[in-house]
């Protein structure tokens, strides 16, 4: 029933919706474009005058460049594969029927609403810590030197904490899709002479594809720009400084404002280029 | 071969008995159809042939085995479910291909296979599309393809036509009747619907709450049902089941007769009604009959040219060898 009239109806409801998102969006995106193309140190004299491409090619020439693509790639995989890995097999164990499982789940979601700076700091100081960490105790009581997590194995550790805090939003979405796969298929699979490793490869797996797909698109949106979990821990420290965290450190630290936008125009271009190969890989699974 | 025989099997859902230990054989290529209404554990007992379910006590024998304990996949049995259980993300060839596949059949066997179910079901034009892009109809042949191509003791079947609309469902009875004729295998079949069940079977198996009610050939039950639920589920329409003083003159609880079985006349007869609902079906009318004492409404089939309306005042004469008599157990007198 969408006539003329209530088609410019909708749309004028709609646009300051529009107008809000896209003033979210724009101003901040034309003002790190603008600031890009200037010398811009706010402690050091203020606006010093354009500078043309001098920023970019500063930020790409800077031995902290690559490293920090490569650790923002890193952790972003690692936590992908953890949290889908594990999701789909939490997922599997939860669909069980088994006692108290209205609870379980509830636990298992928990995670999620843990705000991010809360749990890194949770787990640095409660799991992690060398000299009274949890993790600390438990190596002590098998008589093995403690680990010191967030400086031996920092970069493993930041994925530990970043899966932890994501593998119950994978977890969720997975379980609903498996609740949605009709038994009598697993049941013909099964009168059809699939052992139970089989079913789950020719059965649940295809019909968890879609599910996997939007779980990898919307964590990698979020996972590029994790922040919070690397200030509290690492502090960007023992090669843990991603790209995100590179842009935090040039614009307040060293406070050059134009370097900072460049290298913000550069995480643009690397989550594009991650969402693209994303969505070649999986995004096929969406259209069926 | 595929003799399934089945003693004192019993299936418990925790408290509930669903089914009572019963015994029941089928024999070799026969077409056994378990009937009943809703919840009388018909699709239950298949479950529990399938492997699907675990019997609570009892023991089920395949061919003289005893497969009680047997995984469902090695029983050598194919089922065809409701749903069709296709893999919806496979094509046409790979779904019945998948239990070869499973079984390690050589690719070239399998190819053959193929062919061959595809020709006997009409899928061979559809064989790389995806079970999403088929009509209900040609799920139905690719779920039977894929139960073929296994080449079992014998089939299952549970229900497999209640998703076909009305006209599809009389073609897959007779292409699956048709099936049984060609490969000469034992199949069993679930349904509710007596008409699928008189149409296709040998032998009939009537179920009522978990328990066997009667087991005979479609004529069997229809001439002599055992007792008053198989008299009024096998027939259609119902058969008019009376009770009070028109049976007593017979020295019982309750009379049947079947609606084909009552003559019909304006001036006299033994009962005395009005019409009610006239269902004209072109061939044969069905008539609601009201004001028989001791079945209102009782049906009557007459023939569809006879002039009968609404609100007609009518006699009805039951044909008296037709009679069926059941005493006050609801058991068949003789």
């Amino acid at each position: 029933m969408a006539t003329h009239h209530s088609r410019s109806a909708a749309r004028l409801m709609m646009a300051p919706a529009v107008v809000l998102l896209l003033g979210w969006m724009l101003v901040p995106l034309t003002m790190t474009l603008y600031f890009s193309f200037k010398k811009y140190l706010p402690l050091r004299g203020g606006d010093l005058g354009w500078v043309g491409f001098d920023n970019y090619v500063r930020f790409v020439s800077s031995s902290a460049f690559w490293p920090s693509v490569l650790t923002t790639l890193t952790i972003v995989g690692g936590v992908l594969v953890i949290t889908v890995v594990f999701g789909v097999l939490l997922a599997i164990l939860l669909n069980q029927p088994m006692w108290g499982q209205g609870f379980v789940r509830i636990l298992v979601i928990a995670p999620f609403f843990v705000m991010p700076t809360v749990s890194a700091l949770v787990w640095k100081n409660m799991f992690m810590d060398p000299n009274y960490g949890l993790l600390a105790h438990l190596w002590e009581f098998f008589g093995a030197q403690p680990v010191e997590w967030l400086s031996q194995a920092s970069l493993q550790s930041i994925v530990m904490i970043v899966s932890w805090q994501w593998l119950p939003f994978a977890t969720l979405i997975l379980l609903t899709a498996i609740q949605s796969l009709d038994s009598e298929q697993l049941e013909a699979a099964e009168m059809d002479g699939a052992p139970a490793l089989m079913r789950f490869a020719f059965i649940t797996l295809p019909h968890l594809g879609r599910a996997i797909a939007v779980v990898l698109l919307i964590q990698t949106i979020f996972l590029l720009s994790i922040f919070a979990e690397i200030f509290v821990t690492t502090g960007g420290a023992f090669g843990t400084k991603t790209l995100t965290y590179l842009i935090f450190q040039r614009v307040l630290e060293s406070q050059n404002v134009g370097l900072g936008s460049a290298g913000g125009v550069y995480a643009i271009i690397l989550a594009n280029i991650v969402a693209i190969f994303l969505m070649r890989i999986v995004g096929k699974n969406l259209d069926k | 071969m595929g003799q399934i025989k089945l003693s004192k099997v019993s299936k418990r859902f925790g408290d509930v008995e669903v089914i009572p230990p019963l015994d029941l054989t089928i024999a070799d290529g026969e077409f056994t159809v378990f009937v009943g209404p809703s919840g009388c554990g018909k699709s239950t007992l298949l479950r529990l042939i399938a492997g699907l379910e675990d019997i609570t006590s009892g023991s089920i024998q395949i061919d003289g085995t005893d497969t009680t304990d047997v995984p469902p996949a090695k029983r050598g049995l194919a089922m065809v479910f409701q749903s069709y259980a296709l893999y919806p993300h496979m094509s046409v060839r790979k779904n019945i291909a998948f239990p070869m596949r499973m079984a390690g059949v050589p690719a070239q066997e399998q190819d053959r296979r193929i062919a061959a179910a595809a020709e006997a079901l009409n899928l061979t034009d559809y064989l790389d599309r995806r079970p999403g892009q088929l009509s209900g109809g040609q799920r139905q042949r690719v779920a039977i393809g894929r139960a073929i191509v296994r080449e079992p003791q014998a089939f299952l079947f549970d229900e497999p036509l209640s998703n076909l609309d009305a006209a599809l469902r009389v073609g897959m009875r007779m292409e699956i009747s048709e099936l049984h004729k060609k490969l000469q295998t034992t199949m069993i079949y679930v349904t509710h619907d007596q008409v699928e069940a008189m149409t296709m079977a040998d032998k009939i198996v009537v179920l009522r709450a978990g328990v066997i009610e009667q087991v005979g050939s479609p004529l069997d039950l229809y001439h002599t049902p055992c007792n008053e639920f198989v008299a009024g589920f096998i027939g259609s329409p119902k058969m008019n089941l009376i009770k009070g003083a028109e049976a007593q003159k017979h020295g019982v609880a309750t009379i049947g007769i079947r609606p084909e079985h009552v003559e019909v006349s304006s001036t006299a007869g033994l009962w005395h009604g009005t019409v009610g609902v006239a269902e004209h079906l072109g061939s044969d009318t069905f008539l609601h009959i009201h004001g028989v004492a001791g079945c209102d409404p009782m049906t009557v089939r007459v023939d569809g040219e006879l002039p009968v309306k609404h609100g007609d005042e009518i006699y009805l004469t039951p044909q008296n060898d037709k009679l069926h008599k059941f005493d006050g157990q609801g058991l068949r007198v003789d």
